[in-house]
């Protein structure tokens, strides 16, 4: 159940190198150009890359634990020397100083990143479609939208262009696309992958996560990337638990609840059908399935909508084309000049939210949109934690519908905005939630429910899922 | 502003650069005067992903500043965001503290007033502008480097004392090690609220804050002029804008630069990459003990167990290097109880006369404080007159060599023998007998004029009190 064990395995004996790994990889890219996944590919040097651990391999040195595996990288993570553009004409040209820890972890463990994945345009939407560069194609249907913001991360996985990726979380943009394109997705609990090098959207809800086609893989990723980084103040100063040595472990006893307000009108119902079924194979595996209650979740996608757009505005303002990035001359002062390039660079939904959080931080509105935003966010976290008094885990559906059309939703921001639902209270609770594909639909389109766990209980929820993928899994032999 | 109905409200908030070795969020290294844009790093320059980290020394040197102002520290303060665009900002916001600062309600007393302290807070610096005749460029040495913002309580109520609460400040802070408070290299800033309103009202005017100023006479002049200004405008009946004023030391007045209504909504919120800032209680004690003696105490401390007047206390404890090179000299006196007064007036007045004229600081000083101890030594125990000391120190000070290396060489010994006296003494008194008659009738007085005589004889060189003592030997012997 691990395409890294495997590959890995058949890289060390010999029976394939690194390079003709990365080939292959790079053979899938160029001939699936039509999905869209990639906004810049690094395939020269991610071949230097492979043929680096093919002679460290020949010397009988320690080539890491992801030695040759081609990655993805979300181009919102920097990676030295490549370009970083967040799928935002602001930074089209711009090339990366300096690595993020996540990327570093990975190549550090001989992992090779094959290039940088397309996305929503700062990681600002749920379906790929607000990147400067065109939206990803759902490889599973190409009219359909793979999800986003992690768009390409998702596609290219579920295309079996690389075994894994790295994306980010903000409100569901691990998930989301992980449900949508059948594939699995973590975020884990928030301050346990560094967000250093990480182009920031909400700076309190962003969180690095594995895509991976398996729950081991997920695992193995979330192991080498997760751990204290002195550069991210916001780091959690504790030691990574092996996730993957306890992943086979039995589930017998494990509480799980399954939210009420998750199940209702709102969601299509064969994810319901799907996420029901699942929960029946939990049952059966020993875990014990209760009905729990979570009505704050309703208000969840309200404050998101304003906490992360108040932090994205600031965040965002450095984009300003003085020290890099499209720089517009509008022959007048500074503010002309500021304004002209922005106007120029950003897309029509980054412009919505940095109005949006600047409107919400302003004097007079401060207190009633902002505070008020943060308490009801506090109170989300505190629902949480009552439920995690009674229950391991929360199972639930990541997303309230399969993958809809391309195009299907630009028109209506409020719809496009409530299809993070599901994923976004977990962000505001800075809890681990992991999307794990359970079925399919009508159209044969996949279905995705997610773990949700309290703090730190990525290995309890890498567990129950990897049981549940190999249930489910057998049960769609037969 | 004499005689006037009206009385001054002024209120200051003075930013300082602390003097540690790297930047408050990043490790650059916290200098001045290098080449521009030599000290940044992704952090500083704002790239994207990049996240803030406290440096733990610039707390430290925030807390120490915050104490030596006799502030509480709150064990729990907040970074936040202030935002404004701005080039010489890489992030188009400052990380600054605003809700929730470092610390709060502290005092220092400036010419015998105490005056509150609001708050102490740490924020983050900008880079600084160069302006060319067609482009402005912006140099990012100093953007990130540690402030500390003190703000003032609205209690100054003078512009000179708006200048002694700077004096007194700087004083302090340069005690504490924290800061040079260097106000021409901008180490020091300070901006200024100041309003006017009816002696017999409570009830604050309108403020103006006037900003550019500096130097601790630009704080005044600018000060004395906007006073003159808002009580012109009052008397006219018209009303005071609030404003920010920029001061021009050239044309020694205000203009007007934004009005409240153009004022900046900073737009502040806390900073989602830096958690609260924990300052823990044993972290503050142990800073509060490692903290020099301040010039309070140290004033103090010279007036009851050294026995120093307050004048002459004050003016020793004025600079923290004065006061450690009087109080290394003072270790070296060998008669501590007699020998201070003069130790302190020599370092206050010719020692401090030739600094000034040479233009040194008791850092550039290349003479040590043991020639000045030796020095009053010398002229406690009689081997040389407080005239030949003034001959000896100018020796001293070009050739920077020991006095009694001097005295030995140059033969410039006080004649304290007491035969040599004797019979200069008699020579004196046999050569002028008017004056010996005179002093012997009964008028005392003319016993000046016989020393002098001595003294002329001996080209200077004899002890004076001795040859005073011995003339009234002989001549009580006579009478």
């Amino acid at each position: 159940m691990s395409r890294i064990i495997s590959l890995r395995k058949a890289i060390l004996s010999g029976s394939k190198n690194a390079s003709s790994v990365v080939k292959e990889s790079l053979e899938k890219v160029s001939k699936d150009s039509n999905l869209n996944c990639w906004i810049n590919i690094y395939g020269k040097e991610a071949l230097e890359k492979a043929s680096e651990i093919d002679e460290k391999i020949k010397k009988g040195e320690d080539p890491g634990r992801l030695c040759g595996i081609p990655v993805a990288v979300k181009d919102n993570m920097l990676v030295r020397g490549m370009k970083t553009t967040n799928a935002s004409r602001m930074l089209n040209e711009y090339i990366s100083p300096y690595t993020a820890t996540a990327v570093e972890k990975m190549q550090a463990a001989g992992a090779i990143i094959i290039g940088k994945t397309n996305m929503d345009e700062f990681a600002m939407g749920s379906s790929g479609e607000t990147s400067a560069f065109g939206a990803t194609r759902n490889p599973i249907d190409t009219a359909r939208s793979p999800g986003g913001s992690s768009s390409g991360s998702a596609a290219c996985v579920s295309a079996d262009h690389v075994p894994a990726a790295l994306g980010s979380d903000t409100g569901g943009s691990i998930r989301q696309p992980a449900a949508f394109c059948g594939i699995v997705g973590m975020k884990p609990t928030y301050g346990i992958v560094s967000r250093y090098g990480i182009s920031p959207f909400s700076s309190s809800l962003d969180q690095v996560g594995p895509i991976a086609s398996t729950v081991l893989d997920a695992a193995i990723i979330l192991e080498i990337i997760a751990g204290y980084d002195r550069r991210d103040s916001t780091s959690i100063k504790k030691e990574v638990p092996g996730y993957a040595e306890t992943i086979n472990d039995s589930i017998q006893g494990v509480k799980i609840g399954i939210p009420a307000e998750y199940m209702q009108d709102g969601t299509d119902p064969p994810v319901r059908d799907s996420v029901l079924a699942a929960s029946e194979l939990l049952e059966k595996m020993g875990a014990k399935i209760k009905e729990v209650s979570l009505p704050l979740t309703k208000y969840a996608v309200s404050v998101y909508y304003i906490i992360a757009p108040a932090e994205a505005s600031a965040n965002l303002a450095r984009l300003d084309g003085i020290r890099y990035g499209l720089s517009a001359d509008s022959g007048k002062d500074f503010i002309s000049d500021v304004t002209a390039s922005r106007t120029e660079a950003f897309g029509i939904e980054v412009k919505r939210r940095i109005m949006l959080g600047t409107y919400v931080l302003s004097s007079g509105y401060y207190e009633d949109y902002y505070i008020k935003a943060q308490k009801a966010r506090t109170l989300i976290k505190n629902e949480f934690m009552e439920v995690f008094k009674d229950v391991d885990l929360i199972f639930a559906p990541t997303s309230p519908t399969t993958a809809f059309k391309l195009g299907e939703k630009t028109g209506d921001i409020l719809k496009m905005y409530l299809s993070d639902v599901f994923t976004i209270s977990a962000n505001l609770a800075g809890i681990p939630a992991l999307n794990l594909p359970v079925g399919r639909d009508s159209k044969n389109l996949p279905v995705g429910a997610q773990f949700m766990g309290n703090y730190l209980s990525e290995k309890l929820i890498f567990r129950t899922a990897h049981a549940l993928e190999k249930e489910l899994s057998s049960s769609e032999k037969q | 502003m004499k005689n006037s109905k009206y009385k001054i409200t002024i209120g200051l908030e003075v930013h300082v650069h602390l003097k540690t070795r790297t930047k408050l969020f990043c490790r650059c290294p916290n200098l001045y005067g290098s080449d521009p844009n030599t000290l940044i790093c992704p952090v500083c320059t704002g790239q994207p992903g990049t996240l803030p980290v406290a440096g733990r020394e610039s707390v430290r040197q925030a807390v120490s500043a915050a104490l030596a102002l006799n502030c509480n520290i709150n064990e729990y303060s907040i970074f936040e965001r202030k935002q404004y665009f701005y080039p010489d900002l890489p992030k188009n916001y400052q990380i600054s503290q605003y809700k929730l600062p470092l610390a709060e309600n502290g005092y220092i007393k400036a010419g015998g007033v105490k005056i509150k302290i609001d708050r102490v807070h740490m924020e983050e610096d900008a880079g600084k502008l160069v302006h060319r005749e067609k482009e402005t460029l912006v140099d990012y040495n100093r953007g990130g480097a540690p402030l500390i913002e003190i703000v003032s309580a609205p209690e100054i109520t003078s512009p000179p004392q708006a200048a002694e609460y700077l004096k007194k400040l700087r004083q302090i802070l340069i005690y504490a090690s924290v800061s040079d408070c260097d106000m021409e290299k901008g180490s020091m800033r300070c901006d200024a609220n100041l309003s006017l309103n009816l002696k017999e009202s409570s009830r604050l005017g309108v403020k103006t804050e006037v900003k550019n100023m500096n130097s601790f006479k630009a704080v005044e002049n600018a000060l004395a002029y906007e006073a003159r200004r808002q009580e012109s405008l009052l008397l006219e009946g018209k009303n005071i804008v609030q404003e920010t004023r920029l001061w021009d030391e050239d044309k020694n007045k205000t203009a007007g630069m934004r009005t409240k209504e153009e004022a900046h909504d900073y737009r502040y919120f806390p900073d989602p990459d830096l958690p609260p800032l924990i300052v823990a209680e044993a972290f503050v004690e142990d800073i509060r003990e490692s903290l020099p003696e301040l010039p309070a105490a140290k004033m103090e401390r010279y007036i009851k167990e050294m026995g120093l007047e307050e004048y002459d206390a004050s003016v020793l404890c004025q600079e923290r290097d004065g006061a450690d090179f009087f109080e290394s000299a003072y270790e070296k006196l060998e008669d501590k109880k007699e020998g201070i007064k003069k130790l302190s007036s020599w370092i206050s007045t010719e020692l401090k006369g030739k600094m000034n004229a040479a233009g040194l600081d008791f850092k550039s000083l290349e003479m040590g404080p043991s020639f000045l101890a030796e020095l009053v030594n010398l002229i406690q125990n009689g081997k040389i007159s407080g005239k030949m000391a003034k001959d000896i120190f100018e020796i001293i000070w070009t050739e920077k060599r020991s006095p009694a290396e001097i005295v030995e060489e140059k033969g410039l010994s006080q004649i304290s023998g007491e035969d040599k006296i004797e019979r200069l003494c008699r020579k004196a008194i046999e050569e002028n007998p008017a004056l010996t008659d005179k002093y012997l009738s009964g008028k005392e007085g003319t016993i000046g004029p016989l020393v002098g005589f001595v003294m002329k004889e001996s080209r200077g060189q004899a002890n004076p009190s001795m040859v005073n003592k011995k003339l009234r030997e002989i001549l009580n012997e006579k009478k």
